[in-house]
């Protein structure tokens, strides 16, 4: 099926081809004489033509653009500070198209109009000061605006000062493919951690000496209370890998041997966002896809999809290896009473240890089955190395 | 010297026999002239080859990943015909799929327009348009091409690697790039890309110094810096700072072999991979971060500004009329380079460095907005009442401009470090490089190609063909890059296999087949441009001396090639390059080797 929609596309790019040189050709029977190969009075007319009407297609692919395409764009933020960096976007993408309409606008239809004839003659302007610095200016202190604004949000968003405000300090911890979080606990700080002692459950190399780790809570799925600013350390085991929030206008790179930073305060609860009408709507589209999907997968004897729900996502965005297109963690905003009663109901990691070593037969199955995924890739891994 | 030492008196006189194996009294076997050529202009087209092969290459694995990404795990006989057991069943593997981007990447960025497009045309025009008999040094030039070559010829065969080849990314961060263990691309394949970089590295710099070297030593009477044409101050400045920025890549690629193979921590730290703590410690993967991009952002402008002297010099040639704002270009090519080495942070405001030197990145890259934009304004002024003659070169110049401020005003978004931070990584970055240094730098190459053809080949391309090719190609390409944006802003992460794991993406999936299919028809008819390239070569029509009526001074040199480039004394210059429609003139073009009339006054400056 495909080999021959391959075919077909090729057949009719040849014959697409070969129409084209026709035409082209049957505009150059008149200058038959004149087989130079340099553009003549014809070509310089049609090719002007089709430079404006270029202009045209450029236009039309915006407009079809913002219309068709446009709703995917990432809207209403998320986060405390997503207002400002969407301001400061809308800002730019306004600058943006005005320049872009403008100048390509200048550029084809200065190719239509000064399409070349043969008895015309260009005029000789080389240089004009005046045009020059206009066109130096003006780009000078429009972009001094953006960098203003630009600094000012970023100097907000990055500096976070955690002694002064009151922020709560979550871990997000990276490995190949698998994101976990860890709670600082009652005592708002985390404990040490280094890769040298992971040990059984203790997969986040935290040191349980220390006092600090004593109310550490490790988890699967990131919870978040509405309306506390949250101050973000990242670390990873392995290779760099970037936490990217896109509903929250986050992303810091996990660094392997450095701790790095990012902060932001969630203003919806996921419960809160599903409700929003442009999410509704935005669900239900993908659901009719996903419907029709799973038609076709059922025809050919698949399991169908699930339909979707929205929830928050922090996904990986830095190349990590072979499964980094699927390293991903249900990111879920609660009201603080919720999130407290959710964190409540979690184990401490001291807990989990213990119960871990007090039985040890059970306990090492499902440390087993949660590195399963990985496993299974670092084998592949592992195959190819050994096959050298 | 041995370019003085061409410049014999001797045997210049040619017949119009096309077949000159036997011709010559000095002893230029077929091994010397085709082969270990030492002349500027066999080394240009040698080039060009190389870099068409590669460019073939390179954009053949784009639409294979392409086609992985429009119909994600389907079965394709192209997928088992190129990638074998890669592709068990005719479906591609997800490691091969970050192996095809990593190589594309690779390829297109150093190999295609690096070497082909710059080695290419530096290699042909600083000498003919300095009015030079050769470079500088003939033998480093040979040996630079063949450095090249053999560069070339080990990164082909990392494809045949095992395991595969190289799929890190282009960018090869550390610790991925370092660790078997963390993916299989990084065993002997990484080791046979570093090496066919470091060769890469030492090519390009023989080929910068020479060109350097060249143009301030070896320019004719009468050729000062302010009488060059504009493709030489772009090449000259681009060989600069490669001088600059290549040998730090160099440094990192050394260092990334000795903590790959011999134990060293310089990128490596604190690692659990596969069940074991590895020894390294204290490097930082954000080091190599640094040297990587102090390169490998200043080769985006090694790039793009040979692109943009050629595009310079085509369009006045072409409307007939003196390029706008001579000083300008210059002043904007010379900001353009000191900013280039300034800016690149940019690429790393998210990696975890103190955000301080993001408000400082910030700051620098914007800059680099202005001399840009005084460029784009000044070829858009060139063209006002210009008398255009619109030959293929010519729309491919034109189409630079378009692409290149396309996409350059995406580059506001992604330089400012605040926005970043959402679209980092994601397809609006993959469609603001591909519009502003990809395709504009192909344009330019092509611009160039059709341009220059006559001077290399001593035949014509086929004009028609060009237009077909010309027009497919933009239309394709705007085609394949301008939907990117929109499912980059929609938060879509580059370098993913397939997207079928985020339902949230699901929506997108319609774009990434139309994204496909333009680039499918695209990479399609670039066979047109081989077709009328190759067939030219034996069957186009015979050039004149000067086909496109240009005044800069290789149109002087004979269309017969002959090492030295010009039989008898070399032409002395006396004017600026872009006398074309000057008043007092009959003709509408005045080269720059014909002397000043009785009070013709230099309008230019």
């Amino acid at each position: 099926m495909t080999s021959l929609l391959v075919i077909i596309v090729l057949v009719l790019l040849a014959v697409a081809l070969w129409q084209l040189t026709k035409i082209f050709d049957l505009t150059q029977i008149a200058a038959k004489a004149n087989n130079s190969q340099v553009a003549n009075d014809k070509d310089n007319n049609i090719q002007g033509y089709l430079m404006f009407i270029f202009l045209a297609f450029i236009y039309i692919l915006t407009i079809y653009g913002l219309i068709k395409w446009g709703h995917f764009v990432l809207s209403t933020p998320a986060s405390a500070h997503g207002g400002l960096v969407d301001n400061l976007m809308n800002i730019t993408w306004v600058l943006l198209f005005v320049v872009q309409t403008i100048t390509q606008f200048l550029l084809h239809y200065f190719a239509f109009k000064y399409r070349g004839t043969k008895d015309k003659k260009a005029l000789y302007f080389a240089d004009n000061d005046k045009l020059e610095f206009i066109w130096s200016v003006i780009p000078a202190i429009v972009l001094a605006g953006l960098i203003l604004y630009g600094l000012y949000a970023w100097t907000n968003i990055m500096f976070v000062d955690e002694k002064e405000e009151d922020v709560m300090i979550v871990e997000v911890y990276a490995q190949q493919f698998k994101w976990t979080a860890r709670y600082s606990g009652e005592d708002d700080v985390l404990g040490k951690a280094n890769v040298r002692y992971i040990e059984g459950i203790n997969t986040l190399g935290v040191d349980l000496a220390d006092p600090n780790a004593q109310d550490d809570k490790v988890t699967q799925e990131l919870h978040l209370p509405k309306g506390k600013k949250v101050l973000f350390k990242f670390r990873s085991q392995d290779v760099l890998h970037s936490a990217y929030f896109p509903h929250f206008r986050a992303q810091m790179n996990c660094v392997p041997g450095m701790v790095t930073e990012f902060a932001f305060e969630p203003i919806y609860t996921t419960a809160e966002m599903r409700d929003m009408d442009f999410m509704k709507e935005k669900v239900a589209n993908i659901n009719v896809i996903r419907a029709k999907k799973s038609q076709e997968l059922v025809a050919k004897g698949g399991q169908p999809l699930d339909p979707y729900t929205f929830d928050y996502l922090l996904l990986c965005n830095k190349i990590c290896g072979s499964s980094h297109y699927n390293m991903q963690m249900k990111v879920v905003v609660d009201t603080p009473e919720d999130f407290k009663k959710w964190l409540a109901e979690k184990p401490t990691l001291i807990e989990e240890v213990k119960a871990a070593n007090a039985t040890p037969a059970e306990t090492e199955a499902p440390a087993a089955t949660q590195d399963s995924a990985k496993a299974q890739d670092t084998t592949a891994v592992a195959k190819a190395v050994a096959a050298k | 010297m041995s370019a003085l030492a061409h410049d014999h008196g001797h045997d210049h006189d040619h017949s119009h026999d096309h077949d000159h194996g036997h011709e010559h009294h000095h002893k230029d076997t077929f091994i010397t002239k085709y082969i270990f050529s030492i002349d500027h202009k066999m080394i240009a087209k040698q080039y060009l080859i190389t870099g068409i092969i590669m460019g073939v290459i390179g954009v053949g694995m784009s639409m294979l990943f392409r086609m992985q990404l429009a119909w994600p795990e389907e079965s394709f006989k192209v997928f088992s015909f190129f990638l074998g057991d890669h592709a068990p069943n005719g479906v591609m593997n997800n490691d091969m799929y970050l192996a095809l981007v990593t190589i594309h990447g690779t390829i297109m960025v150093f190999f295609v327009l690096t070497a082909g497009l710059s080695g290419t045309f530096s290699n042909l025009l600083i000498p003919l348009q300095c009015g030079a008999r050769d470079m500088a040094s003939g033998f480093l030039n040979m040996i630079s091409y063949w450095l090249f070559f053999t560069s070339s010829v080990i990164m082909v065969c990392s494809l045949f690697v095992e395991a595969g080849p190289a799929s890190a990314g282009w960018t090869i961060y550390p610790p991925l790039s370092a660790l078997p263990q963390a993916i299989g691309g990084s065993g002997a394949g990484m080791t046979l890309w570093l090496v066919s970089m470091a060769v890469f590295i030492a090519s390009s710099l023989m080929g910068s110094l020479n060109y350097v070297v060249t143009v301030l030593n070896l320019r004719t009477k009468g050729m000062s810096m302010t009488r060059l044409p504009l493709t030489i101050w772009a090449f000259f400045i681009t060989a600069i700072i490669g001088i600059i920025s290549f040998p730090v890549l160099l440094s990192a690629a050394l260092l990334l072999i000795m903590d790959r193979s011999f134990g060293t921590s310089f990128f490596l730290s604190d690692i659990y991979i596969a069940g074991e703590v590895l020894h390294y410690q204290g490097g930082s993967p954000v080091l190599f971060e640094h040297l990587f991009w102090f390169l490998g952002h200043p080769e985006v402008y090694i790039v793009i500004l040979p692109a943009m002297g050629l595009v310079s010099e085509i369009m006045a040639t072409n409307s007939r009329k003196p390029i706008f704002g001579y000083r300008a270009m210059i002043m904007s090519i010379l900001a353009i380079a000191f900013l280039s080495t300034i800016v690149w942070g940019h690429h790393m405001f998210m990696s975890g460095m103190n955000p301080f030197l993001g408000s400082v990145f910030t700051f620098t890259t914007l800059l680099i907005a202005i001399p840009s934009a005084v460029k784009a304004f000044n070829w858009i002024t060139t063209l006002w009442k210009g008398n255009l003659q619109m030959n293929p070169a010519m729309l491919y110049s034109m189409g630079f401009v378009s692409t290149f401020i396309t996409g350059g005003l995406t580059g506001i978004i992604l330089g400012d470090s605040t926005l970043d931070i959402n679209v980092h990584d994601t397809y609006f970055v993959v469609a603001h490089f591909h519009l502003v240094m990809g395709i504009s730098a192909l344009y330019g190459m092509f611009a160039g190609i059709y341009h220059w053809y006559p001077k290399m080949f001593g035949r014509m391309l086929n004009k028609n063909l060009g237009y077909v090719h010309f027009w497919v190609t933009t239309v394709c390409a705007y085609g394949v890059f301008f939907p990117m944006h929109f499912i980059g802003l929609a938060g879509l992460p580059r370098r993913y296999y397939t997207n079928t794991a985020f339902p949230l993406f699901d929506e997108l999936q319609d774009v990434n087949v139309l994204i496909t299919l333009f680039a499918l028809v695209g990479g399609a008819f670039q066979l047109v441009f081989l077709y009328n390239f190759f067939a030219s070569i034996f069957f186009g029509k015979r050039a004149e001396q000067n086909p496109w009526r240009s005044t800069t001074l290789e149109w002087t040199a004979p269309v017969e090639h002959m090492h030295g480039n010009w039989p008898g004394e070399i032409p002395e210059v006396h004017r600026w390059p872009y006398d074309y429609s000057k008043p007092g003139h009959d003709d509408d073009f005045v080269p720059q080797h014909i002397p000043m009339k009785d009070g013709e006054e230099e309008l230019h400056h």
